[in-house]
């Protein structure tokens, strides 16, 4: 259940909505608090995600990470256990709100999980499947965008001979880009990754990876993580969670060099 | 345990050449084809023709196949997708129950409820009489019987769908029922098949509550408010009773081994359906 709050932003939490920081910070989330009965997952977040960067969530296994991520999205919905409060802001919109058209929130953010969930159909109509539920019905049109993001993913030398396969005769590495060819496929802004390597050997992590380095000229990356290496190679923007509580924030080279906390600390010491 | 595999694979087949052979005197008496299509039948005048029975019980399957498949698969998704677990908890041991129930109880809830409602108000709807005894409740108390067999497999077959995959279909912006249609039905089709298959095969060969609200009457009728007389009912209502008459017990003998021959061909097509939708 989503409790929300008014959809303006208070003083008291430093965010603010002035035309130079929404354009800057493209999520916005404050006072956020999940619930599953008695155990509280996500304790007050409150947090800016910066726009066309890659944002890495860090942290221990079940410290909420992975939670943060589906309130984004609010694929929290799925877990009527959960009670979500606070509100998240995607630009101008407060995602929290129960008026907002939830599928037209979640065309805005592409999902990417630990391991690669092709639909039960072939290579070409995973990637067109956002399309039509967008309406778009034009076969030249679709055509173009599968080609298009197939070859944004790296992908379309290596399936353009046999698009009508089913999907999961690819390998896992292929299939974790094809779920990112489909996800970029309905034009969203941001692209959510929870441990998207987790499942991948090191040369389909690699692609990935630097499939994110390129995509984020377009994209804002959010990306969960408790690799401290693959955060330390891409992270422009470092989130560090423990217990469902942000211990730090900020720049990664500043955050791994100088730790404030000694929970980073101790966890850059056994992450090494 | 090799002993216990080999019985269990060669039951069928020992069944099999055993209801022929039982059978077989009949063959010297009339033809394989007349005793399949011909409808005559007066067994004190030795004609065995077994086309009415072999219509009644396809037609009251038909019927309870038509009504089962809409309500197990909504009932199945919602339970699945959309309902709360505390539903799903109150729902399943409802379930197994009804699953569980004897026919004998479905027969004579069958003749108390759906045969007069059958005669006292499906009727009139179509200006016709019925006693209530007719294809129609036999499809009826036949669906329900099925429903709770056919609605637990469906749920088990549901629960396999990872909630990665639903959430990768509502990220994309699909609604819940899109995600259910494209993903959840889609990607279960062997499973789904699989559940109606066997349910079909059950209904095909149930017995004691199709023979109690059916009518048991020799005729080639596709009217579902008049009585028929499903192969099952025949064997049941007749065997040990008749026998004194020559070729009688041959030619249940031969219903049964065609009982035995539809459910098998059923089993076959349901398996070549799930092969082939597997392979796409």
């Amino acid at each position: 259940m989503f409790i929300a709050e008014e959809n303006t932003i208070p003083a008291s939490t430093g965010f603010s909505d002035s035309p130079e920081n929404l354009a800057k910070h493209i999520v916005r989330i404050k006072h956020l608090n999940v619930h599953a009965g008695e155990h509280h997952i996500l304790k007050n977040v409150d947090l800016e995600i910066p726009r066309n960067k890659i944002t890495v969530l860090l942290g221990p296994s079940g410290c909420g990470k992975t939670t943060l991520l589906k309130c984004m999205n609010k694929l929290t919905d799925l877990y009527r256990e959960l009670e979500v409060s606070g509100n998240i802001f995607i630009e101008k919109d407060d995602i929290l709100n129960t008026t907002t058209n939830i599928a037209s929130i979640r065309q805005k953010m592409g999902l990417l999980s630990q391991r690669p969930y092709p639909l039960p159909v072939s290579i070409y109509k995973n990637v067109s499947y956002g399309l039509k539920l967008k309406g778009v019905r034009d076969r030249k049109l679709i055509d173009f965008s599968v080609e298009k993001h197939l070859r944004e993913v790296g992908l379309w030398e290596e399936v353009k001979n046999r698009l009508n396969a089913p999907a999961t005769s690819l390998s896992i590495g292929q299939q974790q880009r094809l779920c990112l060819a489909r996800g970029l496929a309905v034009k969203p802004s941001i692209i959510l990754a929870d441990e998207p390597t987790s499942a991948l050997d090191p040369i389909s992590s690699k692609i990935i990876e630097n499939l994110f380095k390129d995509l984020k000229k377009h994209y804002t990356i959010i990306l969960v993580t408790h690799v401290l290496r693959q955060a330390i190679r891409l992270a422009d923007h470092a989130i560090f969670m423990i217990d469902g509580e942000i211990i730090e924030q900020g720049d990664p080279e500043e955050l791994f060099k100088n730790p404030q906390t000694e929970g980073l600390r101790a966890y850059l010491v056994d992450g090494n | 345990m090799i002993t216990s595999l080999v019985t269990i694979l060669s039951l069928p087949l020992i069944i099999g050449v055993g209801l022929y052979l039982k059978a077989a005197p009949i063959f010297d008496q009339q033809s394989f084809y007349s005793l399949i299509f011909s409808s005559q039948w007066a067994p004190s005048k030795g004609e065995f023709g077994f086309w009415p029975f072999i219509t009644g019980s396809l037609y009251v399957t038909l019927l309870s196949f038509l009504f089962t498949l809409p309500v197990c698969l909504l009932a199945a998704i919602y339970l699945t997708q959309f309902s709360s677990k505390k539903l799903i908890k109150v729902m399943h041991p409802v379930i197994d129950v009804l699953a569980g129930l004897p026919s004998v109880i479905y027969g004579v809830w069958g003749i108390l409820i759906i045969v007069p409602f059958v005669s006292d108000y499906i009727a009139p709807i179509f200006n016709a009489t019925s006693s209530g005894y007719s294809v129609l409740s036999g499809g009826i108390v036949l669906s329900i019987m099925c429903i709770p067999y056919v609605l637990n497999m469906l749920i088990e077959v549901f629960n396999t769908v990872p909630v990665g995959l639903r959430e990768a279909s509502l990220s994309l912006g699909a609604t819940q029922w899109e995600s259910a249609k494209h993903v959840v039905i889609r990607g279960n089709y062997p499973g789904i098949i699989s559940a109606y298959g066997l349910g079909i095969a059950k209904a095909f060969g149930e017995t004691i509550a199709v023979m109690m609200v059916v009518g048991n009457v020799v005729k080639v009728s596709f009217n579902p408010l008049e009585a028929a007389y499903p192969l099952p009912a025949l064997i049941a209502n007749n065997y040990g009773e008749m026998l004194s008459i020559p070729m009688y017990d041959a030619a249940l003998m031969f219903a049964a081994f065609l009982l035995l021959v539809i459910i098998l061909m059923f089993n076959m097509i349901f398996r070549y359906l799930i092969h082939k939708t597997k392979r796409q």
